[in-house]
């Protein structure tokens, strides 16, 4: 069984378990296994870059060190799009500013790690994609869900600045899955506008006006629900949703996992991909759309 | 917004001369001013001073207007200015570097919570490895607004429906390790000095 090393990161832990629940089974189905690197720490997100660079780039050089120990060297798995960059973005750094790396590498070793920066930082999306192949997500799909329309949305840190695998403003990766699975992906010009970050819960008046932007758009194309790839956008895009819609008037929409849909397509229950988690339920849109296509 | 008109002598010409040497701003003083980064920028319209002008003046040396602006406080860094700019000016990173300096010099908005979340994110990595996302957040509303947590009950009400809401503190099993890092880092920064 092919097998790949998996950095979860704090968020799939915590509000957005669904996101590692329709992950992990959604790999199974598929034959590929993710193995949790041992005793991993945060990446720092964005804040700890606000605090202190080297420090930042230790603590995420620290999973990079651990990953490498493990010996796995398909590529460090990372879901969160916080994670994904933050783990590129530390990679790049100590190769651009060796005194910074001779500093980092030295309290790595100090820590019995080593870090030598050949391991290499992969989202599920490009994994999916170009590893495992549509033509082989095809051929697992069989409840396809022909007549959803869903709106693809990947928020701003995976595309920008590192990733090489997709489109900087126009990523198609998630809209290729979406597909896949038999449902439509709707034009969505917003797909890697800011999701708003922290600054729902900081600033309301900046965080609520960007979720509502988003969610009023995917309504305007016509979207029965938004998929994302990053716990931090759809707790955003969720979680806020009650305060948005109040605000500004607008319906609800569900926002689910790209990997939840996969997961329903390959015809694994609602509990299994983690659909009983969502705050917004997207199972009877599901239900009602999916039905009415048959 | 505040004037940002300066005499010449009134200019801080080291905090001028630190901000072109930071990485990213290797092609600063070939900016021409187009403002594509405000263009591209989601929250541009709620700065203090554009994206375009707050990197113009960081680089003339407005040294309190910009480590005390909004602006570097409510970019997400979501790096679109970042890609756009046809000078490959890293404006992103720029606006980390003015951050930990105004964190490092204890000059940015008093009770804007934005600084002070990073600064709780960090002790809380520190000291555990890892975020709980739960006691992140009340901690944040202890520190800045209580009573902005009444509002979100309702969330907090779902998020315990669904199993997402857990005050389990989370920990890497080798703290340790994590002060011994920042312990060489710490040794290798007064030797650098």
């Amino acid at each position: 069984m092919k097998s790949y090393p998996y950095y979860p990161g704090c968020s799939v832990k915590g509000t957005g378990k669904a996101y590692e629940e329709s992950l992990l089974a959604v790999f199974e189905a598929l034959g590929v296994k993710l193995e949790e690197i041992d005793d991993w720490n945060c990446c720092g997100a964005t804040a700890y870059m606000s605090i202190d660079e080297t420090q930042a780039c230790a603590l995420a050089g620290r999973n990079l060190a651990i990953a490498e120990k493990a010996g796995n060297g398909a590529g460090l798995v990372a879901p969160c799009s916080a994670c994904y960059l933050v783990l590129n973005k530390t990679k790049k750094l100590l190769e651009e500013q060796p005194k910074m790396r001779d500093r980092v590498a030295k309290a790595l070793r100090a820590a019995g790690l080593e870090y030598t920066g050949k391991m290499n930082v992969r989202h599920p999306l490009e994994v999916l994609v170009n590893d495992i192949g549509t033509k082989a997500i095809k051929e697992k799909v069989t409840k396809p869900l022909n007549g959803l329309r869903v709106a693809p949305y990947y928020g701003c840190q995976i595309v920008r600045p590192y990733a090489l695998f997709d489109d900087q403003y126009n990523p198609t990766t998630m809209d290729v899955l979406i597909k896949a699975t038999g449902a439509e992906a709707v034009e969505y010009p917003f797909k890697t506008r800011c999701c708003g970050a922290s600054q729902t819960s900081t600033i309301p008046e900046t965080g609520l006006h960007l979720v509502y932007m988003l969610i009023k758009e995917a309504h305007h194309r016509g979207a029965d629900m938004i998929a994302t790839i990053c716990p931090l956008c759809q707790f955003n895009l969720e979680g806020y949703q009650h305060q948005v819609c109040e605000k500004y008037k607008v319906d609800p929409i569900p926002v689910v996992y790209f990997t939840q849909l996969m997961g329903i397509a390959f015809g694994l229950s609602a509990e299994k991909v983690g659909l009983n988690r969502s705050l917004v339920p997207a199972e009877p849109v599901l239900k009602r759309r999916v039905a009415n296509a048959a | 917004m505040r004037p940002a008109i300066k005499s010449e002598a009134d200019r801080d010409q080291n905090f001028a001369r630190w901000v072109k040497q930071l990485h990213g701003a290797e092609h600063l003083k070939e900016c021409i001013q187009c403002g594509v980064c405000s263009g591209s920028c989601p929250l541009g319209m709620y700065m203090d001073y554009s994206p375009r002008r707050l990197i113009h003046i960081a680089k003339e040396g407005f040294r309190e207007e910009v480590l005390g602006s909004l602006t570097i406080w409510l970019c997400t860094s979501c790096y679109a200015c970042t890609v756009s700019c046809p000078r490959e000016i890293k404006v992103t990173d720029i606006i980390y570097a003015l951050k930990r300096r105004a964190i490092e010099e204890q000059v940015y908005p008093k009770k804007f919570p934005i600084p002070i979340l990073a600064q709780e994110f960090g002790k809380m990595i520190r000291g555990k490895g890892r975020i709980t996302e739960t006691r992140l957040v009340m901690n944040l509303y202890m520190k800045t607004n209580i009573f902005k947590a009444t509002k979100m009950a309702r969330m907090g009400l779902g998020l315990m429906r669904t199993g997402r809401f857990s005050l389990k503190s989370e920990s890497v099993k080798n703290r340790g390790q994590i002060q011994t890092i920042m312990k060489s880092l710490e040794e290798s920064k007064e030797g650098a000095a």
